[in-house]
């Protein structure tokens, strides 16, 4: 029979022992931490984009839902293009129709719930276009929230969604600062933009890039320091999009303003 | 001990096990943490080569001028030399086998996705030539007096008012 002592011993070790996690007892590896850190690829895709060179003819949108198989009609898509019009009244207006699949053909600015406006070209103060995709960011938090491992980083960077595995939770969809993830309309998965994963690996640049005359939008391998991108990403003042949240995107724009959200 | 207190660890064990052996039917062999560790990189490796097995639409833009060098060339002298073929021939595809043709996009609304005017002196918009698609010739196909191929000067202009 256990005494009381005995008893109040043995309750110790097994409380101790239930407070010390899994995690605790691995054995630290510095070679495996650094390499989580940096990641020991060859090859890291990132993206540039040059706010200055886009016309808004939205090529690239369309490009886009045509190589990757978005549906045409549905308000879905994995890129799109934003127009900013800031008035010398100090209002900025924001539209991107369709996300630009038929690009900016007309001057009225689109308000949701205020209808369409229109601003007289002498009181525009400064106006232009962003094309916007996927950050796939170094911190991608729309992976962390996912609970069932259906969406991961590659280790070239490129945030993926396994369609067979996701359950349509929507966490991700959610968790994306950026807002680039939406429901596919028909498989009913996220869906995301890939870096066109299927063109890059084959020594193709992704459908946007190529559709681009404009040569607005370029992608290019971090790792290679001789690659043209990461020459101007490394020596060009570059911003990136919300970069408060930490999540280290991989997206660079030039010639980004203010109003960039 | 009593049957009675053996009875229902049992009927746990069996809910255990079934738990681990449907786990095991369930979930691939290949599902594990990969290069990007556990909190980026917990995913079904085979599903990277799926994505890259993916069918490719657009071809490179270089691609045409292998067997279309004299359209090349009439490109590459034009204000329309950045644009790439496939923007307004359609994706390659698997052309010349399928399809052996290419579903050219004449349309009005190809072009003025540059050229309907936008006062926004800034950007390169700005500065390509462009129309009120509202009141230059609204129910006229483009190509009807523009050649898109030379677009400067407008050689095949024709009175299309009447």
């Amino acid at each position: 029979m256990m005494n009381r002592r005995e008893f109040c011993k043995k309750a110790c070790i097994v409380a101790g022992g239930l407070i010390i996690p899994l995690s605790a007892l691995e054995v630290f590896n510095p070679r495996r931490l650094l390499a989580e850190k940096d990641g020991n690829s060859k090859v890291r895709w990132v993206f540039l984009v040059d706010i200055h060179k886009c016309v808004g003819c939205g090529l690239c949108v369309k490009a886009c839902k045509i190589e990757n198989d978005v549906d045409w009609d549905a308000n879905v898509t994995r890129t799109w293009v934003e127009r900013y019009v800031v008035t010398k009244g100090g209002q900025t207006l924001i539209d991107s129709p369709k996300g630009a699949r038929d690009g900016f053909i007309t001057q009225k600015i689109d308000q949701a719930s205020q209808g369409l406006k229109e601003v007289k070209p002498e009181e525009i103060a400064k106006a232009f276009f962003v094309p916007k995709l996927c950050n796939h960011c170094e911190n991608p938090p729309c992976v962390q929230v996912c609970p069932v491992g259906a969406t991961y980083q590659t280790q070239e960077g490129v945030v993926l969604v396994d369609r067979t595995w996701c359950i349509g939770c929507g966490y991700c969809v959610m968790g994306c600062p950026y807002g680039v993830r939406y429901f596919h309309p028909t498989l009913h998965v996220a869906e995301k933009c890939t870096l066109c994963y299927h063109r890059l690996c084959q020594g193709m640049k992704s459908a946007c890039v190529d559709a681009c005359p404009f040569g607005a939008r370029r992608v290019g391998n971090i790792r290679d320091p001789e690659d043209p991108v990461t020459k101007i990403i490394t020596t060009e003042q570059v911003n990136v999009l919300k970069e408060e949240f930490g999540t280290k995107p991989q997206c660079f724009y030039l010639g980004s303003s203010m109003e960039v959200k | 001990m009593k049957n009675h207190v053996w009875r229902p660890l049992y009927i746990v064990l069996a809910i255990v096990g079934g738990i681990i052996i449907t786990r095991t039917l369930l979930v691939p062999n290949d599902f594990g943490v990969y290069e990007r560790g556990y909190m980026y990189g917990w995913h079904r490796k085979s599903n990277e080569a799926e994505w890259r097995k993916y069918p490719i639409k657009y071809k490179s833009p270089q691609i045409c001028a292998e067997c279309h060098p004299e359209k090349d060339r009439e490109i590459k002298s034009s204000p329309h030399a950045s644009i790439s073929c496939q923007n307004c021939h359609g994706p390659n595809y698997n052309h010349p086998d399928d399809p052996q043709g290419l579903t050219i996009d004449r349309s009005r609304g190809l072009c003025i996705r540059c050229h309907a005017h936008l006062p926004y002196k800034g950007t390169l918009r700005g500065g390509i030539p462009g129309i009120n698609p509202e009141t230059h010739y609204p129910q006229e196909q483009c190509v009807m007096c523009h050649i898109p191929h030379s677009p400067k000067p407008m050689i095949q202009k024709r009175e299309v008012k009447s």
